[in-house]
């Protein structure tokens, strides 16, 4: 990956469906071979944004480059992308072939080019048997297949994903993300990709962008999202179950709140003796210590078990601890029940400390 | 758990089994199909005394059962009513109309068909500057009585030449299905997938690659709909017809309607019936074929990719 060339570039975009402001001052740069994951909740403009790089929504105001070419008014088949929907959007009266072939027939592809290029796109994902179906012959998983198969044959420099996944069943949909993570070892294209799964968005991505109401809230590998969240949204976003918020102040490098002070030793940042106005702490479940290695952790506490949950593989436990509520993980085979008393650690070096103000990062 | 049907089981299970059995002569039945009867006759009783008239010579319609059958089959007052009954000067039966209702029909019909579904695709999937005034313009259009224009139109017809052509009224056929056609053909092609009118783009076909190539055949149906409503509106059209034609370019009802008010002469029942049937043979024959090419390009489209 070659971190300083620029594949797709969104400078300042705007977009506006009448009086409604989609996406506001919107600006993103993807390397070039980079895998993007756009993430958000229904609605927060992914498939906006996906569209106007594609061309396929007339932007209201802002430049779209493409391998530094700005694209901002080309045609979506004159900007080098390839498209997948998530309801596949195959063309029913065409068998898999014609629909592999219509992009290349329409470009004036010669005739002996278009059967290498269909042979080599149904060879790496492996639908060869399927050329003479029709779409509807095929199952979901064959259909998408056959998708992403027909961006593959114009050999694009980028692939957009429009939740490929999302029309699939839980099994197919995990194997059909490996396959695409492969892919995109293969090829290395540049991959932008829209989600509102976190577990997709975690796996596939280099880096993932996490939106809100048209803007982007995060930008960060899966890593930097996880561990290091810029604000509150992310931070509650990312993460199942969420992370654990306690509200405070902080006071003489100790966080202090809920009847809780907790030594912000390990914690990295500047401010920490400095900052005066309310702060919110964010845990995750799997950073609250149980058992023996309670006695590690420089803070502890006794919470009240209200409910159980038992994932097979872990135990996700809701407790109390005065009017607070907290949610941490345990061993699968642990006996805890509800109304148990149990003491709790807490790693604070692995914590997020947010202003409660600004919902900003410390 | 035990098989019950096995002979293994070594037991019956007692009590009945299987879909329930339906007496065929339940009261819900007699009620249902002597309702389905009593309305066919109604419906079907005037048809079947056209048939048994046309089929009769004339002294033996004078005898006044009309719904007795024909005792001496006759086609004599088919090939008058075809060839040789006389409606003015010209005594060359109905076959002028036809001829000239076909004229009328095949081009108004092509014509009102595809500009009306390119114009439905166009406001479907792309929005152009002034696509909505133009639907709304199209939506109005739909609901003025068209009364109203008669008279315009007359004037309009005599500017440029058409008045009392059959190219005219090809001309004022095409324009009023517009309307209604053009709202069909957008609703349709709204319900389409938006995602393959997308995908499309992106594999780079333009406006009339993306109509011809991927819209087109997955709207049989569609077309099919529109074709009926079009012959049948036209086919059966007598206002215009009568209105902005001339005797020579008359389409085949208004003939129909001089043959049977005829003053002159004995009123020829036989004929008019004859008459009267070769009419409507057009639209009955469009309804038998196109509602079994209609329910076959339901279930072609009803394969979704
Ligand atoms: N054609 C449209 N006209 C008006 N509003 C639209 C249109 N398309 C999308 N929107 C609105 O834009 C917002 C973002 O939509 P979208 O990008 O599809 O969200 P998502 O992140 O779920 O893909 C939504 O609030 C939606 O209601
Ligand atoms: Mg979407």
């Amino acid at each position: 990956m070659n971190i300083n060339s620029h594949s797709v570039e969104v400078r300042d975009l705007d977009l506006h469906f009448g009086e409604v402001k989609v996406l506001q001052e919107l600006n993103i740069d993807i390397h070039e071979g980079e895998f993007l994951v756009l993430l958000g909740s229904s609605g927060c403009g992914k498939s906006t944004l996906l569209n106007c790089i594609a061309g396929l929504l007339d932007v209201t105001d802002g430049q779209i480059f493409i391998k530094g070419q700005n694209v901002t008014w080309k045609e979506p088949s004159d900007r080098g992308i390839g498209m997948v929907f998530q309801s596949y959007a195959l063309y029913p009266q065409m068998t898999v072939e014609g629909n592999l072939s219509f992009g290349l027939k329409n470009a004036r592809v010669a005739r002996d080019e278009i059967a290498k290029r269909v042979a080599r796109a149904a060879e790496i994902l492996q639908i060869e048997p399927l050329l003479k179906r029709k779409p509807g012959a095929l199952s979901g998983g064959q259909r998408q297949r056959v998708a992403i198969g027909r961006a593959l044959v114009r050999d694009v420099d980028v692939f957009l994903f429009d939740e490929p996944l999302s029309n699939l069943d839980a099994k197919l949909r995990t194997d059909l993300r490996v396959e695409l993570k492969r892919l995109h070892q293969q090829l290395k294209n540049t991959m932008i990709y829209v989600t509102h799964d976190q577990v997709e968005a975690m796996t596939l991505a280099d880096r993932i962008a996490i939106m809100k109401g048209g803007k982007i809230m995060q930008l960060g590998s899966p890593d930097e999202i996880y561990n290091r969240p810029q604000n509150i949204y992310v931070a509650g976003f990312i993460g199942s179950p969420a992370m654990n918020m306690i509200e405070g102040r902080i006071d003489n490098g100790h966080f202090a709140g809920h009847d809780l002070s907790l030594p912000l030793d390990g914690y990295e940042f500047e401010r920490t003796d400095h900052h005066a106005g309310p702060v919110a702490i964010g845990i995750r479940p799997e950073h609250v210590l149980t058992g023996d290695a309670v006695e590690t952790a420089a803070a502890q506490a006794e919470v009240e078990v209200q409910i159980v949950e038992k994932l097979g593989s872990d135990t996700l436990v809701h407790s109390t601890l005065g009017s607070l509520n907290l949610r941490f993980r345990m061993d699968g085979l642990s006996r805890v029940t509800e109304g148990d008393r149990l003491r709790i650690g807490f790693d604070t070096s692995r914590a997020s400390l947010f202003d409660a103000v600004t919902e900003t990062r410390l | 758990m035990v098989d019950a049907t096995s002979p293994t089981a070594g037991r019956i299970l007692e009590g009945p089994r299987g879909s329930k059995p339906k007496s065929r002569l339940s009261r819900r039945n007699i009620f249902l199909y002597g309702t389905l009867l009593l309305v066919s006759i109604y419906y079907l009783l005037p048809l079947y005394v056209m048939i048994v008239t046309s089929l009769k010579g004339m002294p033996e319609i004078r005898l006044g059962n009309i719904f007795a059958p024909p005792v001496e089959i006759t086609f004599e007052p088919w090939v008058k009513a075809w060839a040789e009954a006389c409606t003015g000067i010209n005594c060359d039966g109905l076959s002028r109309g036809f001829g000239n209702s076909v004229k009328i029909l095949i081009p108004s019909l092509i014509l009102s068909i595809s500009i009306a579904s390119v114009n439905g695709y166009a406001l479907a999937n792309w929005r152009f500057k002034g696509s909505e005034v133009f639907f709304t313009i199209l939506i109005i259009g739909a609901f003025i009585p068209y009364q109203t224009m008669l008279y315009p139109i007359v004037i309009i017809l005599r500017e440029i030449g058409l008045m009392g052509s059959l190219w005219g009224l090809v001309l004022v056929h095409t324009v009023f299905g517009m309307p209604i056609l053009t709202l069909l053909f957008r609703n349709y092609f709204t319900s389409l997938p938006e995602e393959l009118f997308k995908a499309a783009r992106v594999d780079g076909a333009g406006f009339w690659g993306v109509y011809f190539r991927v819209m087109l055949p997955m709207s049989i149906p569609i077309f099919v709909v529109a074709m009926i409503l079009q012959v049948t509106g036209i086919w059966n059209d007598f206002l215009f017809g009568v209105i902005y034609t001339k005797p020579e370019t008359y389409p085949m009802t208004v003939q129909l309607n001089n043959i049977v008010n005829s003053v002159q002469g004995i009123k020829e029942y036989n004929v008019n019936m004859a008459a009267t049937l070769l009419t409507g043979l057009v639209p009955l024959v469009i309804y038998f074929v196109s509602g079994k090419l209609f329910v076959r390009g339901i279930a072609a489209g009803a394969v979704k990719g």
